[in-house]
């Protein structure tokens, strides 16, 4: 039986608080008017010498080509990066818009993060079962404990895209669905009832999945027979079939319809690969945490080095999706395309192209010995480069989207993602303290407490 | 050299694994196990180094991966940059997108390839080489254990290597060809 260590709680406790702090900070000291947005120009212009009017007209496509001005015809009628685009008349007024979503979109980023990991974990449990997999059962109390934070996180994020409005859907503007023939083209499905329906049933498969898996896997313990455990199989493909669905069409409303000009075909698969790898390198991290306070003698270096071995694998599944969206959108330099990473490649370089070395270069050369992926601390640091990279990942999905350059790093970000943390970590402590960390009566338990290769 | 051998032939591959722990244990030397099927765990009851194959197999990737891009620096950007398609072609780094298939595939294509034929040479396997196989069974369901009899009492070896469950026992004397 695990609980919650009492310094660990009391710092999740401090982290919620401090992050409350931040947030409600963030929101509170957003420039109100366009006067507003002209004083915080006025200041930034001292700092830099450069202003952001040269860097918008010419792009790299231009740099590369040595040729000035080439596409700008062509960026003329791209309205997601122009002013016009967010359904505003003005540049300040454009401005102070994107000054208001940074806080929302920072919490966003936070909260989506920890949420992902709680359902890539949920996905990942659901894979155990329906494959019958023998080296894993003994880790399903622990998957079940994270699965925990699905709900309160999964609430959290859809009453952000709800109340979001046009921070940051622009589909929602009246104004600018009236004068645009794309958007008025895509109503069909880029309506706010039809947003508002959807994500009600993505919310309700994944949480009523991970209430009766949760259920029938405690019931199991008891069970003189493999009733339960067969209902968990049949849940656990039917809930693959729905997810695979739902995740595909919650990557277009949650993210994609973010530029609604814009759209990729492998853009949901993209998001799901980030997803998963940062779920199983929570559960390594998890796992790590509870041998540690050696609770779960049953779970040995082999299965956290399996655990390392998906961490590996899906580190680099995620590169290839990256690239392959990337590198196919980046050769043929489709105009309406590429707009998607001008903006990324222009505005947030480093970044951009840092989380490639934090998501692929580091994992692949850290856990290509198999002897590494036996040892914690390896794991750990691998691990909590992989979550800052995924972190970035999803900061670099919705940030040039909803608040072009404008981002930064500041107080909104971080006490979001303090405020997230200590929710986690929390949740996650009660959800794993309620039972047995050792699952019983399972058909494969044995298999997998002698699990070794 | 006066090679005597003992070759012991088991039925079964659990009686083997047993077998090849006692011969250990009693301090013979096993010189050779032959076995129609991999047997999980025999290297680690034979006590044999771990292979190292695997870290050959790395270097032969970043060799390949440094070929993939000398290769297309040279080609594409050194020799003859032309204008493709609007491509840019005034430094690597600017049309590196383009190159990562090729980069990739050639990585991939050392690290297999080079790692087969190290193999193949650590192994000794190449076509028309004659087989060294003691007992044509051996392919098929037997396995034969062979163990070092030159300073054994032959009665005593062949007594110890019966009461671990060989099937057949037989001295083979200096009639080896490698």
């Amino acid at each position: 039986m695990y609980t919650l260590p009492s310094k660990l709680k009391l710092f999740s406790i401090i982290l919620i608080v401090l992050g409350l702090a931040g947030i409600t900070y963030g929101f509170l000291t957003t420039p109100k008017t366009i006067g507003d947005v002209n004083e915080i120009l006025a200041q930034q212009e001292g700092h830099e010498a450069t202003s952001h009017h040269n860097a918008e007209t010419s792009n790299f496509v231009d740099t590369m080509r040595g040729d000035e001005g080439y596409s700008e015809a062509a960026m003329e009628h791209a309205t997601d990066l122009s002013a016009e685009g967010q359904g505003a008349s003005s540049h300040e007024e454009h401005m102070l818009h994107q000054f208001q979503t940074r806080p929302w979109s920072a919490t966003f980023v936070a909260a989506f993060f920890f949420m992902m990991i709680a359902l890539g974990v949920l996905v990942f449990y659901a894979i155990q079962y329906a494959s019958q997999a023998g080296w894993s059962p003994v880790l399903y109390r622990v998957m079940e404990g994270i699965t925990a934070y699905l709900l309160p996180g999964s609430i959290i994020v859809f009453l952000i895209v709800v109340f979001a409005g046009t921070h940051f859907f622009p589909w929602q503007n009246e104004e600018l669905v009236a004068g645009d023939k794309i958007l008025q083209d895509k109503s069909g499905y880029l309506n706010f009832p039809f947003f508002v329906i959807r994500g009600v049933i993505y919310l309700l498969g994944w949480n009523l999945y991970r209430y009766f898996s949760r259920k029938n896997s405690l019931d199991q313990d008891n069970a003189t027979d493999f009733a339960p455990y067969r209902k968990n199989f049949k849940a656990s493909v039917f809930f693959l079939i729905f997810f695979l669905i739902t995740e595909a069409t919650m990557s277009w409303d949650w993210f994609m319809s973010m530029t609604p000009h814009w759209y990729s075909t492998l853009f949901p698969w993209y998001i799901f690969s980030s997803l998963f790898v940062s779920a199983i390198t929570v559960i390594a991290l998890v796992v790590i945490h509870l041998r540690s306070r050696g609770l779960v003698e049953f779970i040995s270096d082999k299965h956290l080095h399996d655990l390392a071995k998906y961490m590996f694998a899906f580190s680099i599944f995620w590169c290839y999706l990256w690239f392959g969206q990337f590198m196919l959108i980046w050769y043929a330099n489709i105009p309406e395309e590429v707009t998607y990473f001008i903006i990324r490649i222009q505005e947030y370089q480093v970044l951009f192209f840092g989380m490639l070395i934090l998501n692929f270069v580091f994992p692949i050369l850290l856990l290509m010995n198999s002897d590494y992926k036996r040892v914690p601390w390896f794991v750990v640091i691998t691990g909590v480069v992989v979550l800052i990279g995924h972190y970035i990942d999803v900061y670099l999905l919705v940030m040039p989207s909803t608040v072009g350059h404008h981002y930064g790093f500041g107080i909104p970000e971080i006490a979001a993602i303090l405020f997230f943390l200590g929710l986690f970590i929390l949740v996650v402590g009660n959800g794993l303290a309620k039972v047995s960390l050792r699952p019983k009566n399972d058909p494969f338990i044995r298999e997998s407490e002698n699990y070794h290769f | 050299m006066a090679a005597k051998k003992i070759h012991a032939i088991y039925t079964d591959d659990d009686l083997l694994m047993q077998a090849v722990t006692q011969t250990r244990a009693a301090n013979y030397h096993i010189s050779e196990v032959f076995t129609p099927f991999p047997v999980h765990g025999l290297d680690h009851a034979l006590g044999l180094a771990p292979t190292r194959l695997a870290i050959t197999s790395f270097l032969y990737g970043l060799v390949g991966l440094a070929v993939a891009m000398l290769m297309m620096n040279y080609m594409m950007i050194d020799d003859w940059p032309q204008n493709i398609g609007g491509k840019p072609s005034f430094t690597f780094y600017q049309n590196m997108p383009t190159f990562i298939p090729i980069m990739f595939e050639l990585t991939v294509f050392f690290a297999g390839h080079l790692m087969v034929i190290t193999f193949y040479m650590r192994s000794k396997l190449w076509p028309f080489r004659k087989a060294e196989n003691p007992d044509i069974r051996t392919t098929d369901a037997h396995f034969l254990m062979e163990v070092d009899a030159d300073n054994h009492d032959i009665q005593k070896l062949s007594k110890f290597l019966y009461d671990t469950g060989a099937s057949e026992i037989s001295l083979i004397e200096n009639d080896q060809e490698h």
